[in-house]
């Protein structure tokens, strides 16, 4: 393969070189236990902390309220569990259908345990009700999980109306916020949200490592029980050079921010705009403003996600889509399903999600090299009078506006 | 990302014979969009030979590389040897599949039926017939038994894979569950279980009683509210926890214990007693 165009962010990241050189001294040298009484061991505590205070800093959260996990999934997992062990009496619990696996999975193998469950919808654009939250909140709903910005289609929810509705309720408040730190910026200490889990792999930090936000005075009982690592509330001997990693990671992702919001969107407005324009029959899946700087999300109806993928793969273009052949399962995308996407159109949706390395050139190649494997597809699909009875109607709804 | 053969590739990158003969003699129509892949194939035919295949097809790159691969495989020969080809022919062809793919081949195959039906004249394939199983993906229980014969198909999750029967709601699962002990009859047992006289590994029987609870036994309970959970399995006695529904229900609870020591027996080993934990 001749050249690599990377636009798979939203799956993972490449590691900033800036956070592989900060790591490496923590393998071969500093590779003390900070338990330890010894000197050599200690000393790695203080860095454990410098790099506690550095997440907490991009969250404006305080660092005793920073715990460190395996990422993304284990922060869900830990957060959601620790706040229904600490509230045994209460068995309802909130959430949306749109949610990362590590939520929804979680949640509704929760039901399987005592648990009920109320899912919440969304709407066409992917955004979901405020007044349906409020409705599906009980007396004995012990937590509410929403997410902060979507996945697979990068729309944001309004999370501190919500956060807002469920301290009203009395439950308590998590939030899968995985896509969104160091994409947006964020202040916990002005938030009514009680619980974030963030993963580093996201955000230019290594696979493995992230962490869980727990306000101060929550009630709190740990997932994984041992020592009294991070105070008790996550056992296991900190991974100290990937920990490291992520708070290098978070001190940069504080400085991109603003190039997140400006260039980095900028770069996705014009290859968003480029494909809408230029290929027929696509439209964009989720709201058009409420959404991640870096996510576009966008249909080819009547054309199959993974025949695009695998062709895209051949020009060197890494994407993803909600097809169900790219899924493992039968079904597209649960996430488009749920904003009521057609079939047509949730089978040939496709995800290209950037970050602060893409770059104009790349956008440009991209643009250029779509429009080639969508046409080599319809030439196959059965779909061909479909296709243009949908273009003729686009034409003529141009020319009559 | 699937793990697909050269062959895979190279019939999806250059697909053999795209199209749509004119003048067919023979047109098969299969699948739908809403289900993630169709195909139409064309057949020209001579002296009852097939002379000219094509295919337009919807669907990932194993659905494409399945048409193309089919095309050829069709192309010079007579009625009646088209009529013997069967899906897993056409994924030898390919030097096979992923088999969460294979009903890719299995689409194939049924629209090669449905042209030959076309051609001599049938309203429907014989295929098409029957009651329909799978709502989520129409399939009949006609098609469930012949993919289930001709592929020596044991479990619910290789139905949803050739033909993806159950990959949707899953309500079906005890009709699939029925037609495979139907066509396969003790054979499931058999084919599933290893050698009676051989002595299991503890190891292989502690993986083959979580496969069989996950796959055999709990969706099967979760239908009527019944749950249960593996909590250790000590020599040949396995201990669960009842959840759901029969929890509440000594009576109910037995019932479910020997559904799951039934099921066990037949897909583990014979020697295997189930209780509840304590």
């Amino acid at each position: 393969m001749s050249r690599t165009v990377y636009v798979d962010n939203n799956a993972t990241t490449r590691v900033a070189d800036e956070v592989v050189e900060e790591m490496l001294p923590y393998f071969q040298e500093l590779y003390g236990n900070p338990s330890s009484m010894h000197t050599f061991g200690g000393q790695v505590q203080k860095r454990l902390d410098e790099a506690r205070e550095k997440v907490a800093d991009l969250i404006g959260a305080d660092p005793s309220e920073i715990i460190f996990t395996s990422g993304g999934t284990e922060s869900d997992n830990a957060g959601i569990r620790g706040v229904l062990e600490s509230n045994p009496r209460k068995r309802h619990i909130v959430t949306t259908r749109v949610e990362h696996p590590a939520v929804l999975n979680l949640c509704r193998q929760l039901t399987r345990h005592g648990y009920e469950l109320t899912e919440i919808g969304v709407d066409g654009e992917g955004l979901m009700d405020l007044e349906e939250l409020r409705a599906a909140i009980r007396d004995d709903t012990a937590v509410v999980s929403i997410m902060h910005a979507n996945n697979e289609t990068g729309v944001i929810f309004p999370l501190e109306e919500a956060a807002q509705i469920v301290k009203e309720k009395g439950a308590m408040f998590h939030t899968d916020a995985v896509q969104t730190v160091g994409k947006l910026p964020m202040d916990m200490g002005k938030s009514n949200v009680d619980l974030l889990a963030l993963s580093g792999h996201k955000l230019h930090a290594p696979k493995g490592v992230g962490a869980l936000y727990v306000r101060r005075g929550t009630k709190f009982e740990p997932l994984i029980v041992g020592g009294h690592h991070e105070h008790g509330r996550r056992g296991g001997t900190e991974n100290v050079p990937y920990i490291i990693g992520l708070g290098k990671a978070c001190e940069l992702a504080k400085e991109y921010i603003k190039e997140e919001q400006e260039r980095v969107r900028s770069l996705r407005d014009k290859l968003e705009e480029n494909l809408l324009t230029n290929v027929a029959n696509t439209k964009l899946n989720g709201h058009k403003t409420l959404r991640l700087p870096n996510t576009t999300n966008i249909s080819f109806e009547y054309i199959e996600g993974e025949g695009i993928l695998l062709l895209l793969n051949e020009a060197g273009i890494c994407a993803s889509s909600g097809s169900a052949c790219t899924s493992g399962s039968l079904e597209p995308s649960h996430v488009l399903r749920a904003m009521g996407v057609p079939f047509t159109a949730a089978h040939g949706s496709v995800r290209f999600s950037l970050s602060r390395y893409s770059t104009g050139e790349e956008i440009d190649y991209i643009a250029e090299n779509v429009p080639p494997v969508i046409k080599k597809l319809k030439d196959i699909s059965p779909y061909v009078k479909e296709i243009e009875e949908l273009e003729q109607k686009a034409a003529s709804t141009v020319n009559r506006g | 990302m699937w793990d697909y053969s050269e062959k895979v590739k190279d019939h999806f990158l250059h697909p053999r014979n795209v199209g749509e003969i004119a003048d067919a003699d023979a047109v098969g129509d299969v699948g739908h969009i809403a289900c993630g892949d169709a195909l139409r194939l064309t057949l020209k035919l001579d002296n009852d030979r097939v002379v000219d295949a094509k295919f337009k097809t919807f669907g990932c790159g194993s659905a494409i590389a399945a048409a193309s691969a089919l095309t050829e495989i069709v192309k010079g020969k007579t009625i009646d040897e088209a009529e013997k080809i069967t899906n897993q022919d056409i994924a030898d062809y390919l030097d096979g599949l992923p088999e969460e793919k294979m009903h890719c081949s299995v689409m194939g195959q049924e629209a090669l039926e449905a042209a030959i039906a076309n051609y001599r004249g049938y309203e429907k394939a014989p295929c098409e017939e029957g009651t329909i199983i799978c709502k989520c993906f129409a399939v009949t229980d006609k098609v469930l038994e012949r993919v289930i014969r001709e592929n020596n198909l044991n479990t619910i999750d290789q139905v949803t894979h050739f033909t993806k029967a159950g990959g949707g709601c899953k309500s079906c699962h005890p009709d699939i569950q029925r037609i495979l002990t139907e066509v396969r009859g003790p054979a499931v047992a058999v084919a599933v279980a290893p050698e009676p006289a051989k002595k299991m590994s503890n190891i292989k029987k502690m993986k083959l009683v979580q496969e069989t609870m996950e796959k055999e036994i709990r969706p099967v309970l979760m239908l009527n509210g019944d749950d249960v959970e593996l909590e250790d399995i000590d020599g040949d006695t396995v201990y669960v926890t009842f959840q759901g529904k029969c929890a509440e229900n000594p009576n109910s609870k037995e019932k479910v214990r020997n559904t799951i020591e039934v099921k066990l027996k037949e897909f583990v080993t014979e020697e295997l007693v189930v209780e509840e934990a304590s």
